[in-house]
C-alpha cells in the first residue's frame, strides 16, 4: 500500500531532505518524487510505501502535518486508495 | 499509477471546493428495547444505542485521517420510536414519550454523535394509539434535548395524504415554535413532516431506521456543491456538455463517498448500506446549490429557468453517482434548504426566490420546502395546507417531498432568524395569508393517486 504526499510552499533549502528523514525516520520507503519549483514556489509530490511503517498510519500523517506546520508548507498525506477510487472507473 | 493532474485536481477539491463526506450515518433497530415498563425500556434503548456505536466516532475519524477526507457529522438514526413506546404506551393517548427522546439524548452525548434521529411516526394512512402520544410529545421532546431530531410521515403515493395528521402537525409546529421561542424557534428545525418518507435516509433532521432494515447500517451522505460549481465555471459549452460535466464531478465524489462507506462498514463490522447522493449545501461561501443554478447561467436564483436547471443538476448528479457506487438510496437528490444556503438566502433577501418559485423548485428535486421561515404569527391551518401542497406534489409524483418550516415567533417579514452552525440564517418569507381552514378542518384522507394515465 502506498501513500500519497504532496507539499506546497516557499521555496527554501531542505525541504526534500526534511520530509525524507521523516520517510526514513518512521521506515516509509520512497518509491517515486515529483517535483518542480515555479517561481519561488515549492510543489513535489511524493509516493511512498506504508506496509512497513514502525509507527501506525495515523501517526505518520500527524508527523507530516507537524512538520508542514514546523515549516510553513502545505503537507497533505492522503491513502492511494482515494484518488484510483474517484479517477479509475 | 496515479497521475500528478488526479492528485492536485482532489487536493484541490478538499482544501478549497469543501469537498467532504456530509455524515456517516449509523441505523440502529430498537425494536428489541420496547418494553411495557418505560424506565426499562428506556434502559435498554441507552444500552443498545451505546453498545452498537460504541466506536463509530472514533472509526469515523481513523478514516478521515487516513485518506485525508474530512467526515463532518457522524450520526445516530433509529427505529421510528412510535413502535418502541406502543408496548409501555397502551390505550392510554396522553402517555408522555418525552423520556425516550431524553434517552436518545443521552445516548448522543455518551456516542459523541451531533445529531440522532428517529422520534418518529409513520401515520400516512391512520394513527395508532402510540402514533398519537408520540406526535402530542414531539414539542416537549424536542424543547427538552438538543440533539434528537423527530420526523412524521403523514402521505405516500399508496395510502394517500391523512389529512387529520397534516391539520395536526401546523398546531404542533406553531406550538413547538412558541416553545423554543428563545431561540428562534429552532425546535422547528429538527422536526421534519414528510410524504413518501425513505426508510434508508442518512441526512437529517429526516433520518430514521426503517422497518426492513436490518439490525444495523452504515448509510453515508455525500456532498460537494462546491465541487460542482468550480467544475462548471471551466465548461463553456451547451447544456448536454453541462450535464455531461455535473455526470462526471458527481462520479468522483460518490466514488469517494462509497469507498469511506465500504471502510466504516468493513471496520465496524456492520453491513454497509447506502450511499445518498444528494448535493448538501452549507452556510459557507462557496458551498450553495444556488450558485451552481447562477453558474449555469441565470442572473440569480429564483429567476425563470431556475426549476429547468435545478432539473438538470438533479438529474445528472444521479446519473453520475449511479455509475459509482454499488448500492444507492436514501434521497438521493439536490437539497435546496434556505438557511442553509448562501446563495438562496441571497436569493430570498434580494426578493428573487419567493415560496411558490420555491414549492415550484421542490417537484423536481429532493426534498421539499426546506428551512423555510414565516411570520410568527401564521396560523397553524396555512402551515397546514403548506404541508399538504407538498405532500400533494410527493405523492402524486411517486417522490420523497417534506416540510421543515419555522414560524418563527413573534418575527415578521423583514426580520432574520439564526442558528448558526450548520442550520445557518434565514429571511423570515412572506407566506399568503388567505385562508384554507376550512379545507383543512374537513380532515379525512385525499385518496392515494391513480398510477395510470399520467398527465
Amino acid at each position: 500500500m502506498k501513500a500519497v504526499i504532496t507539499v506546497v510552499g516557499k521555496d527554501t533549502v531542505g525541504i526534500i531532505a526534511k520530509v525524507s528523514q521523516l520517510c526514513q525516520n518512521m521506515n516509509a520507503n520512497i518509491s517515486d518524487i515529483s517535483q518542480k519549483v515555479m517561481g519561488d514556489l515549492f510543489v513535489m509530490i511524493m509516493l511512498v510505501e506504508i506496509d512497513k511503517l514502525n509507527v501506525k498510519y495515523t501517526e505518520f500523517v500527524d508527523a507530516m502535518n507537524a512538520l508542514g506546520d514546523q515549516e510553513g508548507l502545505k503537507v497533505h498525506t492522503m491513502h492511494e486508495d482515494i484518488f484510483n477510487a474517484m479517477h479509475r472507473v | 499509477m496515479i497521475n500528478d493532474r488526479d492528485i492536485l485536481e482532489t487536493i484541490q477539491m478538499i482544501s478549497q471546493e469543501h469537498l467532504d463526506v456530509r455524515t456517516v450515518t449509523m441505523g440502529i433497530s430498537l425494536h428489541s428495547c420496547a418494553d411495557e415498563d418505560a424506565k426499562r425500556a428506556c434502559e435498554k434503548m441507552y444500552t443498545k444505542i451505546c453498545r452498537k456505536a460504541e466506536n463509530l466516532v472514533s472509526v469515523a475519524c481513523d478514516i478521515e485521517k487516513e485518506y485525508g477526507i474530512p467526515i463532518i457529522n457522524k450520526r445516530i438514526s433509529v427505529t421510528p420510536i412510535s413502535y418502541i413506546i406502543a408496548a409501555a404506551a397502551g390505550d392510554d393517548p396522553n402517555f408522555d414519550a418525552t423520556p425516550y427522546a431524553e434517552t436518545l439524548q443521552r445516548a448522543a452525548d455518551t456516542c459523541g454523535v451531533n445529531f440522532i434521529g428517529g422520534f418518529s411516526a409513520l401515520v400516512q394512512k391512520g394513527m395508532s394509539v402510540a402514533d398519537n402520544a408520540l406526535i402530542n410529545s414531539i414539542p416537549s421532546a424536542l424543547t427538552q434535548t438538543r440533539n434528537v431530531c423527530s420526523s412524521v410521515n403523514i402521505a405516500s403515493t399508496r395510502a394517500g395524504i391523512n389529512m387529520d395528521a397534516v391539520a395536526r402537525m401546523g398546531h404542533i409546529i406553531r406550538e413547538l415554535a412558541e416553545r423554543t421561542r428563545d431561540q428562534d424557534s429552532i425546535g422547528c428545525a429538527k422536526l421534519v413532516v414528510f410524504a413518501n418518507a425513505t426508510e434508508d435516509n442518512p441526512f437529517m433532521a429526516g433520518a430514521f431506521h426503517g422497518q426492513g432494515e436490518g439490525e444495523c447500517m452504515i448509510n453515508v451522505g455525500v456532498s460537494g456543491p462546491g465541487v460542482v460549481k468550480k467544475a462548471l465555471e471551466k465548461c463553456d459549452g451547451d447544456l448536454a456538455d453541462v450535464a455531461e460535466t455535473i455526470k462526471r464531478t458527481a462520479f468522483k465524489i460518490t466514488r469517494m463517498g462509497q469507498l469511506v462507506a465500504r471502510e466504516a462498514s468493513s471496520r465496524l463490522k456492520v453491513p454497509f448500506g447506502i450511499v445518498d447522493l444528494s448535493l448538501a449545501p452549507t452556510p459557507a461561501q462557496g458551498d450553495s446549490v444556488a450558485h451552481i443554478l447562477e453558474e449555469m447561467g441565470l442572473e440569480t436564483c429564483g429567476s425563470c429557468g431556475t426549476t429547468a436547471a435545478l432539473a438538470l443538476l438533479n438529474d445528472a448528479v444521479k446519473k453520475g453517482g449511479v455509475m459509482a457506487s454499488s448500492q444507492v438510496g436514501g434521497l438521493s437528490g439536490a437539497f435546496i434548504p434556505v438557511s442553509e444556503d448562501a446563495g438562496m438566502i441571497n436569493a430570498v433577501k434580494c426578493g428573487a426566490l419567493s415560496l411558490n418559485k420555491l414549492e415550484a423548485m421542490t417537484a423536481v428535486c429532493s426534498v421539499g420546502l426546506d428551512m423555510i421561515a414565516v411570520p410568527g404569527d401564521t396560523p397553524a391551518e396555512v402551515l397546514s395546507a403548506l404541508i399538504a401542497d407538498e405532500a400533494a406534489i410527493g405523492v402524486i409524483n411517486s417522490k420523497t417531498t417534506a416540510v421543515r418550516v419555522i414560524p418563527a415567533y413573534g418575527k415578521n417579514v423583514g426580520d432574520v432568524v439564526s442558528f448558526g452552525g450548520l442550520l445557518g440564517e434565514a429571511p423570515i418569507m412572506p407566506i399568503s395569508g388567505y385562508s384554507p381552514a376550512k379545507f383543512i378542518r374537513r380532515g379525512g384522507r385525499i385518496p392515494a393517486p391513480i398510477q395510470s394515465l399520467k398527465n
